[in-house]
């Protein structure tokens, strides 16, 4: 069986700005794949690609964008909207910016399934309902007809989850889905995830910038830099084994508790991540990496470590 | 000479908002020795900015006194303030006027107390820039042309430009990709070690505060609820909270999967504080008695814990 979304060499270009460049990666049913890096490196642009929801002026391209088999390139506009926020559905960042203001929750949750599944409205505020009691909101009816200024940005962000479920998603891409929220809540919400995720056999694409929610919740890790995937492994074997200079680098910044001596610097990366054009050559990490020399700036093999785990760097596996 | 830096006394404040009364700091009392990093954690809402604006001295509490080195901040005017205390706020994007080059902005502490000649300024600003690892050419740009790491940095530039005794660090590094918090978290910590200085660090990453703080309070819905050395909370936490807070860090560790915290679904409202302890409604081991009695602060050898329980 094909993979629920298989993305091979995915490209998008802003300009003369490459954002994406030649991503590749596929997520399994019932599979976490975490999107990993820091800000500027492709994630978010990668999975807005993928719902085919670019900015004004953004380009994709990809040898294949496929979601059940079905191929995403060449579907129009109206077979677009008929899967999203259907078959697949997105989680964004900011529940307060991706909820209408001048809407009631029951009135955004229940326009998804009458327009995707042809409910009545009766139907839809039952399912509404249940999916609000499903994520762990008390007195659902209640929250049905408040907006969403009423509601803390813990209950805000459980809508946005009930909301995406609403039709029964194959594929949910969450982009930061817990970014803004206190850490209690975080731990709540991805607990939620990870529970609705084995429960209904989802696709989960998780984007995240924090090392510590891909290690609790990611079946398998792809680390973007500068829009390409350097490395990409199984959970276990990343932390346990990373490869690329970069991972290494993410790895060495995020402080441990017990683990890092209080006062003692923490690793860190000098510089930012740099924007890189069209027929740009080489390794993009170069001007940060310590272990750089002028090899770097020619095309990098990309290594294998194990079956399941390569990376891209001149260093030999 | 004094050798506390901050001294915080049953400091009160709450706040008007139509008919809801929000009690935003419950009679908070603690102080920081010199040179040392109080660490504050707690949820949002807790009150932990609006203590952080009390001693900046940015609003004046209903109750109470704070002293910064010996001296009452409702009696300093805001020039001798402003050489004593100074903040780095969260956002460096909100934080920086955005039509100001980089110089003008770390100047402006300066420039505001109306006492450096230009000369003066100049060779301040070039060394504070040099010191936060910026360079002179940086000075000339915009904030927009720098990056979210660059621009706190101009932020702590600015603060440490007038030699304050005292930083207050409000969220310094959340807006940050974890790469570049790191660089900053050092960049603080040299700082400090260097010009002996005394940091109020408020954060809800304990992971960061663990990291920074020699001593740590925990807020909660305007009370600190528990206080200790920093080593001794992370291994030895009393209050039920503060163990709640600890077992949410998701620390880089595969196959432990995400922690159940156990804190249930019931969400503090600062304007409606429940009696008893304020924390019984979602404390897992809460006994009837929690609703009922206020727990009084239970002194420990280094610290305290507010719990009956504890």
């Amino acid at each position: 069986m094909s993979a629920l979304l298989d993305v091979d060499r995915l490209e998008v270009t802003f300009g003369r700005t490459s954002a994406v460049r030649g991503a590749s990666f596929t997520v399994e049913r019932g599979e976490t794949h975490c999107l990993v890096g820091e800000s500027g490196c492709g994630k978010s642009v990668t999975a807005l690609a993928i719902m085919n929801l670019l900015a004004r002026g953004g380009m994709r391209r990809a040898e294949r964008l496929a979601f059940e088999g079905k191929d995403l390139r060449t579907l129009d506009d109206a077979g677009m909207s008929r899967l999203r926020g259907n078959a697949m559905a997105m989680i964004f960042q900011e529940p307060m910016t991706s909820l209408n203001p001048a809407y009631t929750i029951g009135s955004q949750m229940t326009e998804v399934l009458r327009r995707h599944k042809g409910a009545n409205q009766r139907a839809a505020t039952d399912r509404a309902a249940d999916l609000l009691a499903r994520v762990g909101i008390t007195a659902p009816g209640l929250r049905l007809g408040q907006f969403p200024h009423q509601l803390s940005g813990g209950l805000r962000q459980r809508v946005m989850i009930a909301m995406a479920l609403m039709c029964d998603p194959q594929l949910l891409i969450a982009d930061e889905p817990t970014t803004a929220l206190d850490v209690t809540v975080q731990a709540q919400i991805l607990r939620l995830l990870a529970t609705l995720q084995r429960d209904l056999g989802l696709g989960l694409l998780l984007i995240t910038h924090d090392l510590g929610i891909v290690a609790r919740v990611a079946t398998r890790v792809s680390v973007m830099y500068a829009g390409e995937v350097v490395e990409s492994a199984p959970t276990a074997e990343l932390f346990a084994n990373p490869r690329h200079p970069y991972t290494q680098g993410l790895l060495r910044c995020v402080p441990v508790p017990g683990k890092i001596r209080h006062d003692e610097p923490l690793g860190s990366i000098p510089g930012t991540v740099p924007r890189v054009g069209p027929g740009f050559e080489g390794c993009a990490f170069r001007d940060r990496c310590t272990f750089a020399d002028e090899t770097c700036s020619h095309t990098i093999p990309r290594h294998h470590a194990a079956p399941t785990h390569d990376f891209l760097c001149r260093l030999p596996a | 000479m004094t050798t506390v830096a901050i001294e915080v006394r049953n400091v009160a404040k709450t706040f008007k908002a139509g008919k809801r009364t929000v009690v935003a700091v419950d009679k908070v009392s603690f102080s920081v020795p010199i040179g040392g990093v109080l660490g504050i954690v707690g949820e949002s809402g807790c009150g932990k900015s609006t203590l952080a604006r009390l001693i900046l001295g940015l609003l004046k509490p209903d109750s109470g006194d704070i002293a910064v080195e010996g001296q009452r901040i409702v009696e300093m005017d805001r020039k001798a303030r402003a050489r004593l205390i100074q903040p780095v706020f969260q956002d460096p994007f909100a934080s920086l006027n955005p039509l100001a080059r980089i110089r003008d902005i770390v100047a402006m502490p300066l420039v505001a107390q109306g006492a450096f000649a230009r000369s003066e300024i100049d060779r301040r600003v070039d060394e504070m820039l040099t010191r936060v690892g910026l360079t002179a050419e940086m000075g000339r740009r915009l904030p927009a042309q720098l990056s979210g790491g660059q621009r706190q940095r101009v932020a702590i530039a600015r603060a440490l430009v007038l030699r304050p005794r005292i930083v207050v660090c409000d969220e310094p590094t959340s807006a940050l990709d974890v790469s570049v918090q790191a660089q900053i978290l050092n960049l603080l910590s040299e700082l400090r070690r260097d010009l002996n200085l005394t940091y109020l660090f408020i954060s809800h990453n304990l992971a960061v505060v663990e990291h920074v703080a020699s001593e740590v309070a925990v807020m909660y819905l305007g009370r600190l609820v528990e206080r200790e050395p920093t080593e001794t909370l992370f291994a030895q936490p009393e209050h039920p909270y503060t163990k709640a807070l600890l077992a949410s860090v998701l620390t880089p560790e595969p196959g432990l999967g995400v922690p159940d915290v156990g804190l249930g679904d019931v969400l503090p409202d600062p304007a409606n504080i429940p009696p008893g302890c304020r924390f019984h409604p979602r404390c897992p081991i809460a006994e009837p008695r929690c609703a009922i009695e206020t727990p009084p602060l239970k002194p420990r050898p280094a610290g305290g814990v507010e719990c009956l329980l504890a």
